[in-house]
């Protein structure tokens, strides 16, 4: 079982006042502060490394390539993708996805179909819209219940021989949802889609096996999971990654230059066009060491726990609504009141040092399903602890008893 | 008293009403008890058009002229923002547009409030005396 107390001292920024108040930070699903071991390994980078990788023979361009390419070494571990190659660096879970819709732009045209689900944060979401439009294939959505979970007797009626595309999350931003990848991407599979998983909020709460799972695509964002901003990742089967064309054009990715043409790198550089976010990858490597060094299990423990003892605390609110009460849920507790605008519930909790997320989590599909401008989002980390549930839901009290 | 040393004297008024209050939680309070007495505007202004932008909870405004005065009617879904509303409408209502046109809205600041609140509220904020001061420019031309 993880020691919340012990963790967060690793967390110089948890330990500060916000309007006069000690700080609750519950905004995780939106970024996880970062421990000292991850500043350190920015800082070391720059203070010992830097340099730009895979171009020169000095020494410290040879360091810096080796540090670039270790977490690339950690993250095909992570996910368990059978080869380094398959682990493309893109700047976070958007780029990751927008990489691939831009890629299918080829592939792609009318009467084929793009499948996603109406659970999906706008980053992916968009990037199908954007890819629909441009090719005229039509997008298709999986309806929610009430629940929060994806209707999966519609997800099968809608795939069909036209479904190219089936796109969702592992985990929803917004609700908590868990989905069952697997079980999806068979589906998926069987009329020959490709499959494409947002993992932003997966890869820091559950372990994923991408060749169990058996996706296509699987996407995530250092930041979320105690690392630096601007780095992601893309994991991509090696025979997609090849049918795929370049994303990017520019240094790294290319093999040939002529003033005629260019002939592109192998993988992974052919997607990785320029001189990459190096520090962040650097501190994504301590990132991934840190919550190894925790392990998936504890990570998973500690959250069941915050999420019982916080369901049961926000359950004894009066008039309190959750949003998202499916059966698997992950580190994320969605909440209303019927006659209170989220907004200011957000703002009187701000003013007793408590961050959360109000508003629509960038999942705007979710809102209208509900008919509700948006909820208050508590979200988990490794830090979290349940005195932050117990501020929580004293602050939530006292804003009801101003508000009311 | 013209209506620029009115709209100067609710100004003050407001200004020592919020000084009253030492912790902010208690001028949210405050805020909060503004909102709650403006009274609910009919459904009909709640239009596209009346609808500020900028603002993560809904605002609508709007304004007649009367005896060449000019007189707000405003809502909005969060009461926060509705206390935000009131208080301007307490300052603005009545006054000549010549006087809105120009109204800096300087107790705001003297307040604390728009250095207080989120910069996404405080865009809101912006947005509705920007609107008012419109409604002002406006309402001179039509005369």
């Amino acid at each position: 079982m993880i020691d919340a107390a012990a963790l967060r001292t690793e967390f110089p920024i948890l330990h500060q006042q916000v309007h006069g108040k000690p700080l609750v930070y519950l905004d995780n699903a939106a970024t996880t502060q970062k421990p000292r071991a991850v500043i350190a390994a920015v800082v070391d980078y720059y203070e010992r490394i830097n340099s730009n990788v895979h171009r020169g023979v000095h020494t410290l361009s040879q360091r810096a390539t080796d540090a670039f390419e270790a977490t690339r070494g950690k993250l095909q571990r992570l996910v368990n993708a059978a080869h380094e190659h398959e682990i493309i660096y893109t700047t976070g879970t958007t780029g990751s996805i927008n990489l691939v819709a831009h890629g299918f732009r080829s592939l792609l045209g009318p009467g084929d179909e793009i499948l996603v689900s109406q659970l999906e944060h706008h980053s992916n979401l968009v990037p199908w819209q954007m890819l629909a439009q441009h090719t005229g294939a039509t997008l298709r959505y999986i309806p929610i219940l009430p629940d929060g979970s994806l209707d999966l007797d519609e997800a099968q009626r809608l795939l069909n021989p036209r479904t190219k595309l089936l796109a969702f999350n592992h985990i929803s931003n917004a609700l908590g949802t868990v989905n069952p990848v697997k079980q999806l991407t068979e589906w998926g599979h069987a009329v020959g889609a490709c499959v494409v998983v947002d993992g932003a909020q997966g890869l820091p709460h559950r372990p994923v096996d991408v060749q169990e799972l058996g996706v296509d695509f699987y996407a995530g964002s250092a930041h979320k999971m105690y690392g630096p901003t601007g780095i992601g990742m893309l994991y991509g089967r090696t025979e997609w990654l090849e049918k795929l064309p370049p994303y990017q054009g520019g240094g790294e990715m290319i093999s040939t230059v002529t003033m005629a043409q260019s002939t592109y790198a192998g993988l992974p550089f052919k997607f990785e066009a320029g001189t990459p976010n190096i520090e962040a990858v650097v501190g994504w490597g301590a990132a991934l060491d840190w919550m190894n060094a925790i392990g998936m299990d504890a990570l998973m423990a500690h959250e069941a726990d915050l999420m019982a003892y916080g369901t049961e605390r926000l359950r004894a609110i009066d008039g309190l609504v959750l949003f998202g009460t499916a059966p698997e849920k992950s580190a994320v507790l969605s909440f209303g009141f019927e006659d209170l605008h989220p907004y200011d519930l957000g703002t009187l909790l701000d003013q007793q040092g408590i961050a959360v997320r109000t508003g629509q989590h960038c999942a705007q599909p979710i809102m209208d399903y509900y008919r509700i401008p948006g909820t208050v989002r508590a979200s988990f980390a490794a830090y979290s602890s349940r005195e932050d549930v117990d501020r929580l839901g004293d602050g939530v009290e006292r804003a009801l008893r101003m508000l009311r | 008293m013209s209506t620029l040393e009115i709209l100067k004297a609710r100004e003050a008024e407001v200004v020592e009403e919020f000084e009253f209050f030492d912790e902010w939680m208690d001028r949210y309070e405050h805020l909060i008890a503004q909102g709650k007495t403006l009274p609910a505007a009919s459904e009909s202004i709640k239009t596209d058009d009346n609808l500020i932008r900028g603002c993560q909870s809904k605002v609508w405004i709007t304004a007649e002229k009367r005896e060449g005065l000019v007189y707000f009617t405003a809502d909005s879904d969060a009461i926060i923002t509705r206390g935000l509303v009131a208080l301007l409408l307490r300052v603005c209502n009545g006054l000549a547009p010549e006087v809105l046109a120009q109204a800096d809205f300087g107790f705001l600041q003297e307040i604390g409030l728009t250095e207080h609140l989120s910069p996404t509220r405080a865009n809101g904020l912006q947005s509705m005396m920007k609107q008012i001061r419109l409604y002002g420019v406006a309402f001179q031309a039509v005369n």
